[in-house]
This record gives structure tokens, C-alpha cells and sequence, in this order.
């Protein structure tokens, strides 16, 4: 924190932390560092290797989240629907699995029938608000927002507010299981961050998702089909929310219509003090992944430290606060 | 009435702005070295430099944008040290803006008065005041609408008015105008010259800074050239010419603006328009342009020729006619298509239609060639950076040291050395220019001139839209004139006469 203000009362000086500021990475990975260290002496058991497996596994349905997240927030937009997918996916995944209620229940093809469910239930959500953010000219916002709201709703609607038990153990292993000591979550989680990042650093869509978000009619004139890249966009976000779905629905066992709520303004928040821009044409997955090193840190901190929830909530807030503003500055600073 | 009303003979002895010794430089590049300058009230200063020159870091100066790292001001006798733009303003020094400065969803009245609206007895905005100061204002600027009217339905013209009108509100000694003239029509500009005639007589004083040399000559009393940060010229306006204006300003003697062709068209056709039309827009435009052909299209504003340019690149819709590239017919065809056959288009707006101006200089450069250098779905990015390092160093883009570089941080001549060289990528069979040097400076004009000449030598057809006559007969092989959406003429480089030209574009109704 300390090291956070200073950077922002400098800014004015136009000296060296100039290079600091246009540099995201530097920022989030220093504070993750000295969060890390600074919280030491106050919460026993941080540094315990099972505190320390704890924290990643509680990572990474967040960073698959917020994976997608950036790949929306580089072209201008912002998906608000990604934690509603979570919990409708959940659901709809329990759905189709369960063995008390479920339409394949018992079936062989019940886990791969479900899964296969879920990321398509992702994906058409994210087409859903990728057509009506290109075809019909709406604002993200208000398009994401609505869909948030609506398929929150359908979960819940669908499972008339109760949880579903009973998953098939194959299904539950992916969520908790490991394969030589290795998580299988990890290796999803590590797999799709690594296919999200060539396909941000290295391949044609890549280019064009930072294009369409530093001027989408100069794209557009230049040649680049902007409609279907903006579309790919939340394709990406809802599937990412989909695999996120499927790993925590796996560790929790149940299919939950709530899963994720209070998810979201971590997912914006890890991606914004990665250093992604809100104004689009700026973010990097490398960059979000210290920022939700840094959100989940403070949650286990806190945690630790016998913080309520509420304190939790007023820190991030703080923080994401504080990268928003430091995004604004660098954009004056340019 | 708005300076006080004291005599001209008086001011003009003792200088109103003085500014000596002004130094400026932003991480270690000196921008402006020792500048010097006075101005006495009453009269108008014209300051001409190249694009990058240090203008508009002299003027955000004067104007409290940004402050100086050396020197001293002085403003009516006391020192003055603007720390903000709305201090500026308290001091009487108004900004007439290139881009317009003005809330367009408000009215000319409240935009007049929103830094500190009159109140009544109660606190509330005292509308019936306010209107009628705007209108005693709009008066003195000649401008005969309802202060009520809104912004937004105003054209170019009226809005700098109102910003002129604003100034005077403000009691402006000091009114500076930046590129008054880029988008105001003819008589729009005539209107503007003569208000400044009038400020003048009522003892304002004025800095004006154009690119439009003989408006500058046609204006001011005094003139200022600025080179690299440094004034390499200043005195009355009868010791300078035209030629040593653009001597000083370039700081090389510019023999040829106009680079001369060695190239001739072939007699192949790559584009053939047929009856293009689209009602209430263009009306049976034909032509057909040849490998290696430059063809110029002239005409006033508004003449349609930007929205031809839209409808051959698909991006506005037409009614009727044809197009073809090489044969191949493409009116039917969507914008990535038409590129994808070998279209290319340099757009009148390179700040909202041309670039990303946050992203690299090397980005700007690769985008409309990314899907040439791909394997697979994934970018081969060492072939890619050497086609845009040669691309870069083939158009000279100066100033981008490394080109990680935002494309912002560029002149305006280097952003649209930018905007070619991304079309040149795509070796285009036809590139269509619309104004490709506005707002770019003479030396870098004849190296986009240069540039296109060279497009031309290797068989492509280039279609120059341009509203100066001297540059497209300076750098076209033929001529079209349109006219309300229609051609009004044809020249061959032969018959090339500023007289005819100008008076086709101007000749009402009847059409050849």
C-alpha cells in the first residue's frame, strides 16, 4: 500500500517512477511481494505449505475468470455476465450429471455429456453478448448487465434455489484430484492461461482484439472484422467462466445456482490492477496473473489475520480503487 | 469596447506580451531553446513553423497547459505566470482552438457562461441576464442567431464564433487562434477575416498560427518563424516573402515541393467506375483510372468527393452503378473484401478513421498486412517486424526512434507517413488518398508526395482527392472536377489551368 501511494504522488514529477507507472507488471508483482512479506509477522501460518497450497487453489478458478476478463477488457468492452455463467453453468452441469435428479444420472456418458453442457452453455452466452453488442450497436454494459441479471436468475429459477448433490466422483476428481501430485485443476488452469496468452501475444485475433480496443472504426477501415472479433471476446470470456465452473463445481461437489456471486469484482479488479486498461488496447494475462495473486493474497491475509469479510471488502475496494486511478494517470501520463 | 477602450496610437508603443528567453524540454529533449517574442496590443502576430516546430508547446505555455522551464513572461507590464488554463483566462488570454472547444449538447448561451454563470437575487442561474449578454455578444462576433440555440446544430464556422464570442466575455487582451481555418468553408473564412479586422481596430491583440501561408501574409503585422525549438526569422510582415518564410521554416531552400515523375501511366485499366450513383449523394460518376495513373479529384467542400471516396471503399452504400479492380466487379463486395482485391484507402480523418493512436508505431504499420504473415492462426513475428522496419524506413518516419513507440507522439506528417506505409504493405492496386496532407507541414508534404510517386512507378493507380488546386496539379497525371455529386470536368496534364479548374468546381448547374 505504501509503495502504492507514493507511485501515484510522483506522477506529477515526471521522473523515474514514470517508467514504473507505464510498467503494470513491476506494480503488481512488487505488491504481491511485499504484501506477502509485510503480512508475515501479523498472520501465523502464512508461510505454512499448506497455507501456501491453499491460496493456489483457491486462485485458480478466479484467474481462469478473470483470463477472460482481460481478453474483454482489451477491446474496450466488459463482461459483467462472466460470474452468472459460473452458477448458471454449475447448474446446468448438476443437472445433466447428478445422480439423484440428473437426465443422464448414473450414465457413463453423464461426465463428458455434462462438461461438454457446460462449455456450451458458455460459449452461446458469450455469442449471445458478443451478437447484440456488434449486431445491435448496444454498450457492453448494459448488454452484460442484463444478461447477468437474467441468468442469475434462470439458475436459481431452475433449481428453485437449492443446491445439487450427488455428482459423479469423476466429475468431482477433476475440481479436487491430481495426477502425480500435480492438481488437475492446476493443469486445466494452467493449459487455457497459456493458450490465452498466444492467442493475445502471438496469433492474427490476438492483434486484432488490441486493435478493435484502441479505435474499432480505424480497424474496421483498416480491414480488420471487428464484429467477429469483438464477438470471439466474450465467446472467450463466457467459455473461461464455463471451465471455471466446472473446476469449483468438482471441488465444492454440488452444483450451486450462487456459485461465484461475490466473484465479480475480484475478476474486474485482478485484471484492472494487473494494469489492464478500462479504456481498452491495453492488458496482458501475465499482468492479471499477479493481480489476482495480489486479491487472493489479501483474501488469505485477512483471513488469517482474523479480519471479518467486511474489512476484505473494504481493502480490495481500496486497492481496485487505486489501480483504476493509476490507469487514468497513465493515460494522461502517455 | 472590450479593451478599455484606450487609444491605438498609445498601446502600440509598449508591447502588451513580452516573452524572453522561453526554454522548455520534456525528458531531456529541448523543445523550445531561448524563445523571444512581443506583441503590442492591437496587432497580429503570425507564428509559422513545420509541424513539431515547438508551437504548440509555446502556446500551451501562454496559454497555462504546461509551464516553461526557463525565461520570463510579461503580460500588460506584470509578470505572468499562468499555472493553469483558467488562470490564463483571468489574465484576458482566450484560445481559439484548431480542435472546437465548446460542450455541443449545451447552448451557445450557457457555453458561454459556464465557467461562472450570472446568479439573481435567489442563487439561481439568472437566465434572462444571460441571454441577453450573449446576444450583445453574438453581435459583436456577427453572428445573428438565438443564444438558445444549441451548439451541436451549428456548423464549423458558427462554432469558432462562439468560441471568439466566449473570449470577448472573458475580456480577452490576447485572443490565439491555432489553425482557425481547417475546416471552415470559403466564405466561413472570409466572415472569420474580417471579425479579426474588426478585433484588431478595437485594440485586441492577436497571435495566429496557420499553415496557410498566404492568410497569414494577408492578416498579420508581424510574423515569427520557429524551427526545431527556435526562432529563426521574426520582423514585419514586408520583410518576408513567401519563399523565405518556407526557406526558414524548412531551413533548406525547397527548389521542388514537387517532386518530378520519371514514370508515365501504362494504358491499363485497374479501376473502372461506371454511373455510380447514390440519390442525394453522387450522380453517375464514371471514369476509369490506369496502372501508374495519379488522378486527381478537385472540388469545393462538399462537393461529394469524400463520399465518393466511402462508397468505392463500401463503407457508405450506393444505389446503382459499378466498380471494378482489375476486371473484377466489387460493388457488391464488403470493405475487407474490396481490400483483400487490392483496395486501399487513406482517409481526410487520420486521427479517428486512420490510426491507434495509443498503439506502436510498428502495430499502426502492420495492421492491414497481419493476415499475410501468419502460419496457422498465429502471427510469424520475425518476418513481420523486418517487412515493418523496411516498411518504416522506406517512408522515413522521423522521430520513432524504436518503433514501440505510440503513434501519437508523432508530427502530424510522420502519423500519416504511418498511414501509407500500413497501406503499402499490402502492395494495393488502388489506393484512394482524401486530403492526404492536411495538417502536415512542407517537408514532409513532398516526402508524401515522393512516396506516392513511387506507389505509381511500380503500377498501382492512385486516386488524390484534394481540395488545394497548386498540389494536385503539382502531383496528378489527370484531373476530375466535381460538383454536387457529380464530375463537372476533365483536365489532361496539358490543359492544367488553376483559372479553369477553380472556375469548374464553382460553375453552377450545367454539367458537360
Amino acid at each position: 500500500m505504501k509503495a502504492f501511494s507514493k507511485q501515484t504522488l510522483n506522477i506529477n514529477r515526471l521522473a523515474a517512477p514514470q517508467s514504473a507507472i507505464r510498467n503494470p507488471q513491476s506494480i503488481a508483482a512488487g505488491l504481491c511481494l511485499l504484501w506477502f512479506l509485510a503480512s508475515i509477522p501479523f498472520t501465523p501460518g502464512l508461510t505454512s505449505s499448506n497455507n501456501i497450497s491453499n491460496i493456489f487453489s483457491n486462485l485458480l478458478p478466479l484467474l481462469i475468470v478473470a483470463t477472460g476478463q482481460t481478453i474483454v477488457l482489451i477491446t474496450g468492452g466488459i463482461d459483467l455476465s462472466a460470474t452468472s455463467v459460473m452458477a448458471l453453468t454449475s447448474v446446468m452441469g448438476a443437472l445433466v450429471m447428478s445422480g439423484d435428479q440428473g437426465l443422464l444420472g448414473g450414465s457413463a456418458w453423464a461426465v463428458p455429456a455434462g462438461i461438454a453442457a457446460m462449455l456450451v452453455a458458455g460459449a452461446l452466452i458469450g455469442w449471445l453478448n458478443g451478437a447484440a453488442i456488434t449486431r445491435l450497436g448496444m454498450p457492453p454494459f448494459i448488454v452484460t448487465l442484463t444478461t447477468m441479471m437474467f441468468f442469475s436468475g434462470l439458475a436459481i429459477w431452475l433449481t428453485k434455489s437449492k443446491t445439487i448433490y450427488n455428482l459423479p466422483p469423476a466429475f468431482n476428481a477433476i475440481g479436487k484430484g491430481s495426477l502425480f501430485f500435480i492438481p488437475y485443476a492446476l493443469l486445466v488452469t494452467a493449459l487455457l492461461v497459456v493458450a490465452a496468452h498466444v492467442l493475445l501475444s502471438r496469433s492474427l485475433a490476438g492483434r486484432w482484439l488490441y486493435a478493435c480496443g484502441h479505435n474499432a472504426r480505424a480497424a474496421e477501415i483498416s480491414g480488420v472484422p471487428v464484429g467477429w472479433t469483438l464477438t470471439l471476446a466474450y465467446v472467450c470470456s463466457g467459455v473461461c467462466a464455463a471451465v471455471a465452473a466446472v473446476l469449483y463445481t468438482g471441488r465444492l461437489e454440488t452444483g450451486s445456482p450462487v456459485l461465484g456471486q461475490r466473484l465479480l469484482l475480484d475478476v474486474i479488479g485482478a485484471a484492472v490492477i494487473g494494469g489492464a486498461s478500462l479504456f481498452g488496447g491495453r492488458g496482458k494475462i501475465v499482468w492479471t496473473m499477479y493481480g489476482v495473486l495480489f486479491l487472493t493474497l489479501i483474501d488469505n491475509t485477512l483471513n488469517l489475520a482474523g479480519q471479518s469479510h467486511f474489512t476484505m471488502m473494504m481493502v480490495k475496494g481500496g486497492v481496485i480503487l487505486l489501480a483504476a486511478l493509476l490507469d487514468v494517470l497513465r493515460r494522461r501520463g502517455q | 469596447m472590450y479593451c478599455g477602450g484606450a487609444g491605438n496610437s498609445e498601446i502600440t508603443m509598449k508591447p502588451l506580451l513580452e516573452c524572453s528567453q522561453i526554454g522548455k524540454s520534456y525528458f531531456g529533449v529541448s523543445v523550445l531553446r531561448g524563445v523571444k517574442l512581443a506583441l503590442a496590443a492591437g496587432s497580429v502576430l503570425g507564428l509559422v513553423g513545420e509541424n513539431g516546430a515547438g508551437k504548440s508547446t509555446l502556446m500551451n505555455i501562454l496559454g497555462g497547459v504546461t509551464q516553461p522551464d526557463a525565461g520570463s513572461m510579461r503580460l500588460d507590464g506584470s509578470e505572468y505566470i499562468p499555472k493553469t488554463p483558467a488562470e490564463a483566462t483571468g489574465y484576458g488570454v482566450a484560445f481559439v482552438h484548431q480542435e472546437l472547444n465548446l460542450f455541443t449538447n449545451l447552448s451557445i448561451a450557457e457555453n458561454l457562461f459556464i465557467p461562472a454563470f450570472p446568479k439573481n437575487k435567489f442563487g439561481f442561474i439568472d437566465r434572462p441576464q444571460m441571454r441577453t449578454k450573449t446576444a450583445e455578444l453574438l453581435r459583436a462576433v456577427s453572428l445573428d442567431i438565438s443564444p438558445d440555440t444549441l451548439v451541436e446544430s451549428l456548423s464549423p464556422g458558427e462554432r469558432q464564433l462562439v468560441e471568439i464570442a466566449r473570449a470577448l466575455g472573458q475580456n480577452a487582451k490576447l485572443i490565439i487562434f491555432d489553425e482557425p481555418t481547417t475546416s471552415l468553408t470559403s466564405r466561413e473564412t472570409d466572415r472569420l477575416f474580417a471579425l479579426i479586422e474588426r478585433l484588431r481596430a478595437q485594440g485586441i491583440a492577436m497571435i495566429y498560427i496557420s499553415h496557410v501561408l498566404p492568410d497569414v501574409f494577408r492578416l498579420c503585422d508581424e510574423m515569427i518563424v520557429l524551427r526545431d525549438g527556435e526562432v529563426v526569422g521574426s520582423g514585419r510582415k514586408d520583410e518576408f516573402t513567401t519563399e523565405r518564410l518556407i526557406t526558414l521554416m524548412v531551413g533548406r531552400r525547397l527548389d521542388q515541393l514537387y517532386p518530378t515523375r520519371d514514370t508515365q501511366p501504362a494504358p491499363e485499366t485497374v479501376m473502372q467506375v461506371s454511373d455510380l450513383s447514390q440519390p442525394g449523394v453522387i450522380e453517375g460518376i464514371s471514369f476509369e483510372l490506369r496502372r501508374g495513373e495519379v488522378l486527381g479529384i478537385a472540388g469545393l467542400m462538399g462537393a461529394g468527393r469524400t463520399e465518393l471516396a466511402h462508397i468505392l471503399f463500401g463503407l457508405d452504400p450506393c444505389a446503382r452503378g459499378s466498380i471494378t479492380i482489375n476486371g473484377a466487379e466489387i460493388s457488391a463486395l464488403s470493405t475487407r473484401e474490396r481490400i483483400a482485391c487490392g483496395l486501399a484507402f487513406l482517409t481526410e480523418n487520420r486521427r479517428e478513421e486512420g490510426l491507434l493512436m495509443d498503439a506502436a508505431i510498428s502495430d499502426n504499420l502492420a495492421l492491414t498486412a497481419l493476415p499475410q504473415f501468419t502460419s496457422g492462426a498465429l502471427i510469424e513475428q520475425p518476418r513481420l517486424t523486418q517487412a515493418v522496419n523496411q516498411m518504416a524506413a522506406s517512408v522515413q518516419i522521423r522521430g520513432g526512434g524504436q518503433h514501440r513507440q505510440p503513434v501519437k507522439t508523432l508530427s502530424g506528417g510522420n502519423q500519416q507517413k504511418v498511414v501509407l506505409g500500413k497501406w503499402l504493405l499490402r502492395n494495393p492496386a488502388v489506393l484512394i488518398l482524401d486530403e492526404p496532407t492536411r495538417g502536415v507541414d512542407v517537408g514532409a508534404r513532398s516526402e508524401i508526395y515522393r512516396i506516392i510517386h513511387q506507389l505509381a512507378a511500380t503500377g498501382a493507380g492512385i486516386l488524390f482527392i484534394s481540395s488545394e488546386i497548386e498540389e494536385l496539379i503539382g502531383v496528378c497525371d489527370r484531373l476530375l472536377v466535381m460538383q454536387r455529386g457529380a464530375i463537372a470536368a476533365r483536365f489532361e496534364r496539358a490543359e492544367f489551368s488553376r483559372e479553369q479548374i477553380l472556375g469548374a468546381a464553382l460553375q453552377s448547374g450545367e454539367k458537360p
